[in-house]
């Protein structure tokens, strides 16, 4: 019942993957990727039968900062660089979400062909983790804007968080924290990096980044 | 003699019962907007009016202009013969009839794009690319929904897909096979049925030279559309094999006429999508019915 329960979660969080490729506006790609970080964060409580506080500590841990601060520091930075909200992909829309369902198939496909441990083998964590990941190298490649690659990075994070909850009983507390506070510091110092390229060059366009200016 | 008078029974289920859909959805949006809107009864008056009326042809056009809309509504006739409604069951039944009402749809299309490039107008022709662009991505949908029912319930055979519940899937398989409903009958995200602006037409463009009874039996014919896409959805979605007929069909009447008051919900509250979003929502449809296919392979586990 608990593992149903986690799966159902796995197939949530891999359908927001699917509504951060297809969106088209950056709001509603901060709030897909938030969503998913509380999601994510939720499944840690699922996964253990008696509650533990520093299971908590991580859920709720969690739960903040990919929910609350970074995109709390998302919106932020989205405000104080006054970007216009439309994305400008590289790869467009249709092909991205096409790209991402071709991935997330042959992910929960080709997951049984991987040497799994017997109590992973019906649990989608392998699979959604695998498609997460995909999703976020498709955000970071496809788009040009540079806090939409900055989702995208932390999308890939959410599959790479995926899995670790593999190994949630042999992985330490100071671990999983020392994660999530690289990456809120990450995100901050990206925002700042956001900021600078917005005064130097007018525009979010990494594509401009490219050329060389005097 | 008994099967003769199921026949006659179907017949009028779906020949009387279909126009009652548009009038449906265009209270729901008289009711949403405040008005007090056309009757119910609207598009049967329409019809009776259209079919007194003379046929207006072009010089260019062949004879085909009159008779393609006629071979379109019996296409459609032929796929709702073989939905099966409720508690009735089908009217014809075998295996793999599944696949015959997709080519039956399809056949129906292309009769109507054909009749629409008759009169050689460079508009209907813009109405005519349209109308198919949207429809590979719509039919891939609707193939996809298809089969994921046929995997469900191991058969190609109608009767034997619609009867089972689809479980998990059938969130998925609802809200893809809503917008395959929503852009196979030009209803609003992807077509305004109310407007005769060049820019937002598709449906409207391909009928615009027809005239008198032929434009009568294209009405309804795609009245009868809409109430085809609208029983499949119901019955795909909702498990009534179990239930009593009485209850069963109640149920199907339910579905059908909640369905219909979405369509209406939603041409009220949504604007038409500009054009180059469409293909998006077509293959979010798709998407969904994909892995409504994938969910009933895989049993919810993999």
């Amino acid at each position: 019942m608990i593992d149903s329960n986690l799966n159902v979660l796995i197939g949530l969080a891999m359908g927001l993957n699917l509504l951060a490729l297809g969106t088209s506006r950056l709001p509603a790609l901060i709030r897909a990727m938030s969503v998913q970080g509380v999601i994510l964060g939720v499944m840690p409580l699922l996964m253990e039968h008696q509650l533990d506080w520093r299971v908590l500590l991580v859920a709720v841990a969690t739960i903040c900062g990919k929910g609350l601060l970074i995109p709390g520091l998302l919106r932020r930075a989205m405000r104080t660089v006054q970007i216009d909200r439309e994305l400008e992909p590289l790869i467009g829309f249709v092909p991205s979400l096409l790209l991402g369902a071709a991935g997330t198939i042959a992910a929960l496909a080709l997951t049984h062909l991987l040497p799994l441990l017997p109590e992973h083998a019906g649990s989608l964590l392998v699979p959604g983790a695998l498609a997460t990941v995909l999703t976020g190298f498709i955000l970071l490649i496809g788009r040009t804007k540079a806090i939409s690659q900055v989702c995208g990075y932390l999308i890939l994070e959410n599959g790479i968080y995926l899995f670790g909850l593999l190994l949630i009983k042999a992985m330490p507390l100071l671990v999983e924290a020392g994660v999530l506070l690289d990456l809120t510091v990450g995100v901050f110092i990206l925002g700042i990096i956001v900021d600078r390229i917005q005064r130097a060059f007018d525009s979010l366009d990494t594509r401009k980044l490219t050329a060389l200016h005097e | 003699m008994n099967s003769i008078l199921d026949l006659i029974l179907r017949l009028d289920c779906w020949l009387l019962l279909a126009p009652l859909l548009p009038g449906i959805i265009n209270k729901v949006k008289a009711w949403v907007a405040g008005r007090r809107g056309p009757p119910v009864l609207q598009l049967y008056y329409d019809l009776a009016r259209l079919w007194k009326k003379g046929v207006v042809m072009s010089t260019l056009a062949s004879p085909a202009f009159v008779v393609l809309p006629a071979v379109t509504w019996v296409a459609v006739l032929g796929a709702a013969m073989l939905l099966p409604l409720g508690p009735l069951g089908a009217g014809l039944s075998f295996r793999g009839d599944a696949l015959l009402l997709l080519y039956l749809l399809a056949l129906g299309r292309f009769c109507t794009a054909w009749a629409a490039m008759e009169t050689g107008s460079a508009f209907e022709g813009m109405g005519t690319v349209r109308e198919v662009s949207y429809a590979v991505l719509a039919e891939a949908a609707m193939i996809a929904a298809v089969l994921s029912l046929s995997v469900q319930s191991g058969s190609i055979s109608l009767a034997a897909m619609l009867a089972p519940a689809m479980g998990a899937s059938a969130a998925l398989l609802a809200a893809g096979l809503f917008i395959v409903l929503l852009a196979e009958n030009c209803r609003v995200p992807f077509d305004d049925p109310a407007t005769h602006l060049e820019l937002t037409m598709i449906h409207e463009v391909m009928v615009l030279d027809h005239s008198g009874p032929p434009l009568a039996v294209i009405l309804h014919g795609a009245a009868m559309k809409l109430l085809l896409f609208t029983v499949l959805l119901v019955q795909a979605v909702l498990p009534m094999a179990h239930l009593k007929p009485l209850l069963a069909a109640a149920v199907l009447a339910g579905g059908v006429l909640a369905v219909t008051v979405a369509v209406g919900l939603v041409e009220s509250l949504l604007a038409r999508f500009a054009f180059r979003r469409v293909p998006l929502l077509l293959t979010t449809a798709f998407l969904l019915c994909l892995f409504a296919l994938l969910v009933a392979w895989k049993g919810g586990l993999p």
